[in-house]
């Protein structure tokens, strides 16, 4: 099952981005191969429509689960619909490497 | 309906944190503000956030005219940190205002309408994308110890009603 991670940046080291739409770059986590790919988030700077923009990103890669700080407003109705889970973590301190070991625990 | 968001007021002390309830009672009808007839424009315009807890606070508090303690009970949330995001809403809204930048509404946090779970273990809040399925463990530390958060909004929901009623 694959899982996005909002990330500060393109590294284990990178924090998990609190926002969802205006993240650095979304973690593309494989529960099964343990594959990861960092992509970089087209709409950070976008004026509008950053947040279906990222939707639509990580529906493109088959997520079934998104961890970040926060969604938006118009951000979970659209989620529900491709009926992929929101994990809230308000940890903004939390490496991506920390969220890994606890997806694998 | 109503709409409850969470977000977490003590961000970075405690751990795992609490997961504090605000609520939204009406979501804003537009996306955000553009000011016009800036004389220097040197292209990329100049953006404001104003979230979505701003926001409710600068509707309760100066567009429906509530004293500040009725608007953070309505938000669920207490005086002094409801003072502290309205102060916020209207520094920026000023800010817009001055240097005529653009205000854009959103952010934030998450809504609370339908069945949302706060992990006891590693403090995450998450929903049920699939209402034919059980939620059996956190999805992200697998713990087995969480609690409905729609109690609470039922909850809510109630208190809101009666407050309207008295009116
Ligand atoms: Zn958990």
């Amino acid at each position: 099952m694959k899982v996005a991670i909002t990330s500060t940046g393109n590294s284990m080291d990178s924090k998990l981005d609190q926002r969802f739409g205006r993240c650095s770059h979304f973690m593309i986590y494989d529960t099964e191969t343990k594959g990861m790919e960092f992509i970089p988030n087209p709409n950070k700077d976008a004026q509008e429509g950053a947040g279906p923009a990222s939707v639509q990103l990580v529906a493109s890669r088959n997520v079934q689960k998104i961890i970040s700080g926060e969604f938006g407003i118009k951000i979970k109705s659209l989620l529900d619909r491709l009926k992929i889970q929101m994990i809230v973590l308000k940890e903004p301190e939390k490496k991506i490497e920390d969220i890994i070991n606890m997806l694998n625990h | 309906m109503f709409i409850i968001f969470a977000v977490n007021i003590c961000s970075y002390y405690m751990s795992p944190r609490p997961v504090k309830l605000r609520k939204i009672s009406d979501p804003p009808i537009i996306s955000g503000f553009k000011p016009y007839g800036k004389n220097k424009s040197n292209g990329k315009p100049d953006l404001t956030f104003l979230n979505l807890e701003e926001y409710e606070a600068l509707r309760l508090c100066d567009y429906l005219m509530l004293d500040q303690l009725q608007a953070s009970s309505l938000m669920n949330i207490s005086r002094p940190t409801l003072t502290r995001i309205y102060g916020r809403a209207r520094q920026k809204i000023a800010e817009a205002f001055v240097l005529g930048k653009q205000i854009i509404i959103e952010g934030g946090k998450i809504y609370f309408d339908s069945d949302w779970y706060n992990c006891k273990s590693c403090g995450c809040v998450f929903n049920n994308p699939d209402k034919q399925k059980i939620i059996g463990e956190c999805p992200l530390c697998r713990a087995k110890d969480f609690t409905n958060c729609s109690e609470f909004s039922h909850k809510s929901k109630e208190s809101l009603k009666r407050k309207r009623n008295k009116k």
